[in-house]
């Protein structure tokens, strides 16, 4: 006779153990510990909410202190490893096994232990590809999670950075899973229920409020001029050209100058309204001056930003907000929302090769994937046309009949032909095609692939790649505008020539645009204090971006 | 699509971003700026080439002689983004020939626009002693009967002997982001630890001396907009003001100084100051803008003060 | 440090007649430019000193690239560099180039 309770019945033979430490639902920072060891059974797999921006440190580091004789093998599947002790566990053997998407910070620490064995990796993931496999083969069988604060019941307010949150719980507690949420405060009422309390079965206070990083503020001051030409560029030369309203930037310095030229350079060429109204994008500061004047009409957020949460709440119609006023963000929704809504992706990368495959995989250093292979794919479930969407696609696509054409999602690459300390970003090889050798991965991380981009933008000019017509056209589009790199200098020159007066390479002069005019007076907001008059005070940077 | 850049703009330029021939150009009559020691004398560090590292043409700083409002002024622009502004032997030696210069050509001021880190560690004793010989000199334009006023507004801040250099000064102007100290901030957390002063605190370090603190206690005798202008009419409104340099000044200055360390010897922060100064949200005035501000220097008086 | 020195013809002169012009600032991944009209008008000379080693043909084809766009007859070119990337190098001749114009 089979039975079909098996997993319920385990889940409850953990909530009792738990319970035994837990007053309610709720168990004291100093319990924490022996809370995760009363649940977890060897070889669970557990997402340890390690998100893009917070982080339930508080549970990372009760987990690293439980005793590996009790919890080891563990099977991590969660989206960030940010914090050291996502990866002190694998030293410890309390965890063996990893599914995740993104390792920024501890990229080269994640490359080192990839390398000599200590991790048993499934695969790196964008992160709608890894909450997707969180409902089909990679469900938790505990999650821990963070929040700001939560009642006795285990109501709990995510806060403005909800991020991953709901994805995980979803996933966890509807297949017999077990909730742990780390609170900043335990309160008689939450000021918004983001998670509804009987999805939680535990709740510990923490030591102290949980972690999160300013990731997405860019100083105005530190911008250039050669990315301010490229910027310009960018706007008359793809969004003005293409009519681009629903799109997502990267966090780079390239499309944060974009951000500061809407309400200046735009303005100027006419654009208000017609370009750039809705965003999937984390609430970006340089985004301020846009808001202000009258550019953006909406923005559903990934996850927040630190410092501006209080503008946030005064600009409700721009951004989603909950009746108790602050920032909703949804990770897996805005992820989404960017794959599937939005008309163009644009952000930098780090090398380019002569195909067009790009990637931010350096040879010592695993960084994963995060968001933007999702939002810079060209979406074959899309169905609903757009003008941008489908001039992008009769580019591409010259042949057969109009009414079964399919449009193209426009997938732009932003890049200075040189990086810092002089390192070419234009490349034959990808340092991704080594690493994945060395450490024996099957597929190397390529962020965005070829097939996947449709423009490449440098201080040089603009590579059209959906007018290409053959490898040949492509491989001296890219040299084109590839600058002093050894790549450039390289070029076919007759050829570049040949496909300049084909529209596929346009130079600044090409597009009108003198670069001797791409000055930082060009910007809105040349300061971070800028950036708080603008929001009429309501902006509150963090003390590292301060000269005041 | 943007126009060529339509030359000089003092209201919009920001101080803070301008270079120092920039700054020169904007703040100075039109054309009236002639420079000694230009770049195409190629009077460059005899010592950085001995450390692998560039040069520059003026060794980081621009003197001459212009107009202000049409009186003939002297005048000498450190370029902080050079090297932080620092001091070596040429760069010193530029000044100080400056300030003699100025003791016989007696014009209506001398102005320096100050954007340094202190002395170039790789010309350490050339600096320190040009820093010693500047203080000097600006002595004797000052008991000649000149102002020698400071601008500070710029990227370097006004730092080690740049900051003696402004204590020797009839008067200051300065902006939000200048900053004026002889130790730095990186300097004291070195030296004392990040538990006292934690130089990455950006805010603290601006409490304690940025532009808006040194005003508040009369270390700076003006406060600046960060454009060219701002800096250009407060220039002209403390030449007309500069105190004399006599026993009486000097013994008032002193007479301030001793005052200061003992109301404010104890305090831990810029904000404890403030408030015993009479500042009634001290935690607001980081964020005033800089009509709220003056007021609030206005009412509490300490500011103002004819010693230096 | 390396020394780098080039030398070209143009079929003109550089337009104007300002004697000589200065632009940008030594500094980390910046450089000056010091223009200035000492040579016969069909003759340019670009000296570079460059804290970075090993760049030889890049400011090469930097500089053949300018002196094709701009013919800057007659003008002499000093560059202190402080490890500017070539189109930074290339943005600030041709801003001095502009500036000898004027």
């Amino acid at each position: 006779m089979a039975d079909w309770r098996g997993e319920r019945k385990a889940r409850d033979a953990r909530l009792e153990a738990g319970r035994a430490l837990a007053r309610g639902k709720v168990v004291p920072s100093g319990e924490a510990t022996a809370l995760l060891e009363a649940i977890l059974r060897p070889g669970d797999r557990v997402c340890l909410e390690g998100d893009n921006q917070k982080q339930a440190d508080c549970l990372a580091r009760a987990l690293c202190r439980c005793d590996p004789e009790r919890v080891h093998g563990l099977h991590m599947v969660q989206s960030g490893i940010v914090l050291p002790e996502h990866l002190d566990v694998f030293e410890t053997g309390i965890a063996e096994r990893l599914d995740y998407s993104y390792s920024g910070p501890q990229g080269a620490r994640v490359a080192r232990m990839l390398y000599g064995g200590q991790i048993k990796l499934g695969a790196v993931h964008t992160y709608l590809e890894l909450f997707a496999r969180y409902f089909i083969d990679l469900t938790p069988h505990v999650a821990l999670i963070a929040g700001v604060c939560a009642d006795r019941e285990g109501n709990l307010y995510t806060g403005p950075n909800t991020e991953d949150t709901p994805t995980i719980v979803e996933a966890t507690h509807f297949k017999n899973g077990v909730v742990v949420a780390q609170v900043n405060e335990i309160v008689d009422r939450v000021p918004r229920v983001d998670i509804p309390g009987d999805r939680v079965d535990f709740v510990v206070e923490a030591d102290t409020p949980f972690f999160v990083e300013p990731l997405f503020t860019r100083d105005p001051a530190l911008m250039t001029e050669t990315q301010i030409l490229i910027a310009m560029m960018a706007i008359k030369g793809i969004y003005a050209e293409y009519g681009v309203r629903r799109l997502n930037h990267g966090i780079g310095f390239g499309t944060a100058a974009i951000e500061l030229l809407l309400p200046t350079y735009g303005e100027k060429l006419g654009l208000k309204g017609e370009i750039a109204t809705h965003f999937a994008l984390n609430p970006h500061p340089t985004l301020i001056p846009a808001i202000e004047s009258g550019w953006v009409k909406q923005v559903h957020c990934f996850g927040s930003e630190v410092g501006m949460d209080r503008y946030i709440r005064e600009r409700p119609d721009v951004f989603f907000t909950g009746a108790d006023g602050s920032l909703r963000s949804n990770r897996a929704l805005c992820q989404t929302a960017g794959l599937y809504a939005c008309d163009m992706f644009i952000g930098a990368t780090l090398q380019i090769d002569l195909m067009g495959h790009s990637s931010t995989v350096t040879q010592s250093r695993v960084a994963g994937f995060g968001g933007a292979p999702n939002m810079g794919s060209d979406p074959h479930g899309r169905r609903h046309p757009s003008d941008a969407w489908m001039k992008a696609g009769r580019e591409a696509q010259i042949t057969g009949d109009p009414a079964l054409m399919r449009g193209r999602k426009l997938v732009v690459q932003l890049v200075e032909t040189f990086g810092d300390k002089l390192v070419p970003t234009f490349v034959e090889r990808l340092d991704a095609m080594e690493l994945a050798s060395k450490i024996g991965l099957e597929l190397a991380p390529v962020m965005i692939y070829a097939d996947d981009v449709t423009h490449i933008v440098t201080e040089e000019g603009i590579a059209n790649l959906l007018l290409c017509r053959d490898a040949d056209d492509r491989e001296q589009a890219i040299r084109g505008v590839a600058g002093y790199t050894e790549i450039g200098r390289g070029r076919d020159r007759a050829k570049v020539e040949e496909l300049r007066a084909r529209g596929i390479i346009r130079r600044p002069e090409d597009l009108g645009i003198e670069p001797l005019d791409a000055d930082r007076s060009l910007l809105a907001a040349r300061s971070i204090k800028d950036l708080v008059h603008w929001s009429g005070g309501l902006y509150e940077p963090p003390a590292k971006f301060r000269n005041w | 699509m943007a126009g060529p850049s339509a030359g000089p703009d003092r209201d919009r330029l920001s101080w803070y971003e301008a270079s120092a021939r920039q700054r020169l150009d904007a703040l100075l009559d039109p054309g009236s700026f002639t420079e000694a020691l230009g770049p195409e004398e190629r009077r460059m560090s005899p010592h950085l080439p001995l450390f692998d590292l560039p040069r520059a043409f003026d060794d980081g700083i621009v003197v001459g002689t212009g107009t202000l409002d049409g009186r003939p002024v002297y005048v000498a622009a450190q370029e902080g983004r050079f090297m932080g502004g620092a001091f070596g032997e040429v760069h010193g030696g530029k000044l100080v020939g400056l300030l003699r210069a100025a003791v016989e050509g007696r014009p209506a001021a001398v102005l320096l626009l100050l954007d340094t880190g202190g002395v170039r560690l790789q010309e350490a004793n050339a600096g320190e002693t040009a820093i010693a010989e500047a203080m000097r000199a600006i002595t004797e334009v000052r008991a000649a009967g000149v102002p020698v006023v400071g601008l500070i507004g710029g990227r370097a801040g006004c730092f080690g002997g740049g900051g003696l250099i402004a204590g020797t000064c009839s008067r200051l102007a300065v902006s939000e982001g200048g900053r004026i100290s002889v130790s730095g901030p990186e300097v004291i957390e070195t030296n004392k630890g990040a538990e006292e002063f934690d130089s990455k605190d950006r805010a603290l370090v601006w409490r304690t001396m940025g532009g808006k603190h040194r005003r508040l206690i009369g270390g700076a005798d003006a406060f600046c907009d960060d454009t060219i202008a701002s800096f250009r009419a407060a220039a002209l409104s403390l030449i007309a003001d500069a105190p004399a340099f006599d026993l009486d000044t000097l013994m008032a200055e002193q007479a301030r100084l001793r005052e200061r360390i003992e109301r404010f010897g104890e305090c831990r922060d810029g904000t404890e100051i403030w408030a015993r100064l009479g500042v009634n949200d001290p935690d607001a005035v980081p964020s005033l803008d800089t009509r709220a501000f003056d007021e609030t220097v206005a009412r509490i008086g300490e500011a103002a003060h004819d010693a230096r | 440090m390396e020394s780098l020195t080039f030398r070209h013809t143009t079929t003109k002169p550089l337009p104007g007649t300002k004697p000589q012009a200065i632009t940008g600032v030594v500094a980390s991944g910046n450089l000056e430019i010091l223009l200035e009209r000492v040579l016969p008008p069909d003759a340019v000379e670009v000296a570079i000193e460059t804290p970075i080693a090993g760049y030889g043909p890049v400011w090469e084809a930097v500089v053949a690239d300018f002196v094709a766009r701009a013919q800057p007859g007659g003008v002499r070119i000093s560059i202190n560099d402080g490890g500017a990337r070539p189109d930074t190098v290339s943005l600030r001749l041709l801003q001095g180039a502009r500036l000898m114009e004027a």
